[in-house]
């Protein structure tokens, strides 16, 4: 093995690491809030992604546009979900919730079908973004460039957002003890919309960024992107939003080098070591590797 | 001030309470005492909009909290202190102490309200950037309790502000809510520890298993050999 090929699976992990953090980051916050598993967050990606291809199929929009009006398609079927399969399911309890976000999921991803086709469709961003530079000995395109800027521009405005307004207070409240929450006069409902809201618009934006590495996408493509960052989130250190940036570049690198480094006839298994790594570090760090201890209630 | 018209509360299909009628007027400090289970803590969940009564309705002055939001309650200045604490353990005390005034906005008034709790908790002033699980049982009451009042409270509900403390802890909480009745702050006090509720109430409820079975001036019930009985110690 060269240097150099290390050096490039080691990009190509930052690459997909960096969709695995920004579908983190929404997996994250709605999980601090409310417990959720949601298994839908990744399809909403898909919902994302398909948005952009249709629109770009009219033709005479810009780019920029397109994708603003995918970030609000994305909000707007999130936020449904939340309204209709969740919100009215959320006192009888985390496992029933769980269980109505598997069959969103399932019906994301049928309509998708049913609306474009099960096969695979090709996505192709304008030459301006797939330009490639060489940067050493790696080849980056300008897609890529954008998204590692991009993934620290949102990672910082969020932890400011989160830091130092009275909404993101109120949202670390509601992850803390969401009664007591309550209690202070919080309208919690509200918080949890604007959890899916910043959840849904990021993973609309991951969605870009996925289909814009891999050149295809298909109906179920949002699916296992999503358990990984939520399996990100968790390795992280659910709550943190940093942690969840970092869990997903932890978990793109450890894939790619497991792919790019193991021997052929083991590497169709990585999706499977991605999920015992997350395994292993939790036997080890039950919190996460930037998760505090539980406080103390008492 | 408060007025409950005959409310049933149920969770799923079981009544937990089965049709209760109370008042507190303005000013007043109202005991309700009753055994584990009886009901007390629902009841106050139910004035705080965290729960809806299946039947029978809450009057606050003229507004009808049975039918607001836990937010609006809270804005209409009616601030639970609740069971258990529920402090936000991984906020610092100044932050639970800026949530107790989420709904405020005005600087000046935060200031005067967070002076105000530093008087009545001079310990909370020593602790603002530690983290609030890391305090002591009684100290995260006193934090709870200065939370609800930074909210400039109209009405404080109490729930079980003695649970789990020492008897030091607990003779310095009493002390603080004789304190509150004399600053004219309004307040039902939910107790297990019935003696020392009665001493400083003006009136109480008596509840059990859902029923009010007894009421009255807070004096005459420490005196009546019911009373006695069950929740005095003989």
């Amino acid at each position: 093995m060269t240097s150099s090929y290390f050096l490039s699976q080691l990009m190509n992990g930052l690459k997909i690491g960096s969709v695995y953090a920004i579908v983190a980051i929404g997996y994250s916050m709605v999980y601090g809030i409310l417990r959720l598993i949601n298994f839908a967050h990744g399809d909403i990606l898909t919902v994302g992604v398909y948005s952009i291809l249709t629109l770009m199929a009219f033709g005479g929009l810009p780019l920029w546009l397109i994708i603003i009006i995918s970030i609000c398609i994305s909000i707007g079927v999130g936020v449904m979900v939340e309204r209709f399969a969740y919100r009215p399911l959320r006192s009888s309890g985390e496992e029933t919730t769980l269980i109505s976000s598997l069959a969103v999921s399932s019906i994301l991803q049928n309509v998708i079908m049913m609306i474009f086709s099960p096969q695979k469709k090709a996505f192709h961003l304008p030459e301006y973004l797939t330009a490639l530079h060489k940067v050493g000995s790696v080849t980056l395109s300008t897609m890529n460039i954008i998204t590692f800027i991009a993934v620290f521009v949102i990672l910082v405005i969020l932890s400011i957002v989160i830091k130092r307004t009275s909404m993101g207070m109120a949202m670390r409240a509601c992850s803390d003890n969401l009664t007591a929450s309550r209690l202070m006069g919080i309208d919690v409902n509200k918080i949890i919309v604007m959890a899916f809201v910043i959840g849904c618009g990021l993973a609309c934006v991951a969605g870009l960024m996925l289909a814009g590495e891999y050149k295809t996408i298909e109906p179920m493509m949002g699916f296992v992107p999503g358990l990984k960052a939520f399996c990100a989130a968790v390795l992280g250190g659910i709550g943190s939003l940093s942690g969840a940036v970092a869990g997903g570049f932890i978990l793109g690198i450890a894939e790619m080098l497991f792919a790019g480094l193991m021997p052929t006839s083991i590497t169709p298994y990585r999706e499977a070591f991605v999920f015992v790594l997350l395994i292993i570090v939790l036997l080890f760090k039950p919190n996460g590797i930037f998760g505090g201890k539980e406080a103390n209630k008492s | 001030m408060l007025k409950i018209d005959d409310i049933v509360v149920k969770y799923d299909t079981i009544p937990v309470v089965k049709g209760v009628s109370m008042e507190v007027e303005e000013g007043e400090l109202v005991a309700l005492i009753g055994a584990n289970g009886a009901g007390k803590s629902t009841i106050l969940k139910t004035i705080s909009g965290l729960m809806r009564p299946a039947q029978g309705k809450i009057m606050f002055n003229d507004m009808e909290l049975s039918k607001m939001g836990a937010n609006d309650i809270v804005k209409a200045g009616v601030v639970q202190v609740p069971e258990g604490r529920q402090i936000f353990s991984k906020m610092t005390v100044y932050e639970n102490l800026r949530l107790g005034a989420f709904l405020r906005k005005d600087r000046a008034e935060f200031q005067k309200n967070i002076d105000y709790v530093f008087e009545m908790f001079p310990i909370l002033k020593e602790r603002l950037k530690q983290q609030a699980g890391t305090l002591s049982g009684g100290e995260q009451q006193m934090l709870a309790m200065g939370r609800a009042l930074m909210s400039c409270p109209k009405f404080l509900l109490l729930d079980e502000p003695s649970m789990g403390l020492s008897p030091i802890m607990t003779e310095q909480v009493f002390s603080v809510i004789k304190t509150l009745k004399s600053h004219g702050i309004t307040m039902l006090l939910v107790e297990q520890n019935a003696f020392e509720a009665l001493e400083v109430a003006d009136r109480a409820y008596i509840l059990e298993t859902g029923n009010i079975t007894l009421s009255g001036n807070a004096q005459d019930l420490i005196k009546n050999p019911a009373v006695k009985e069950a929740y005095l110690g003989g």
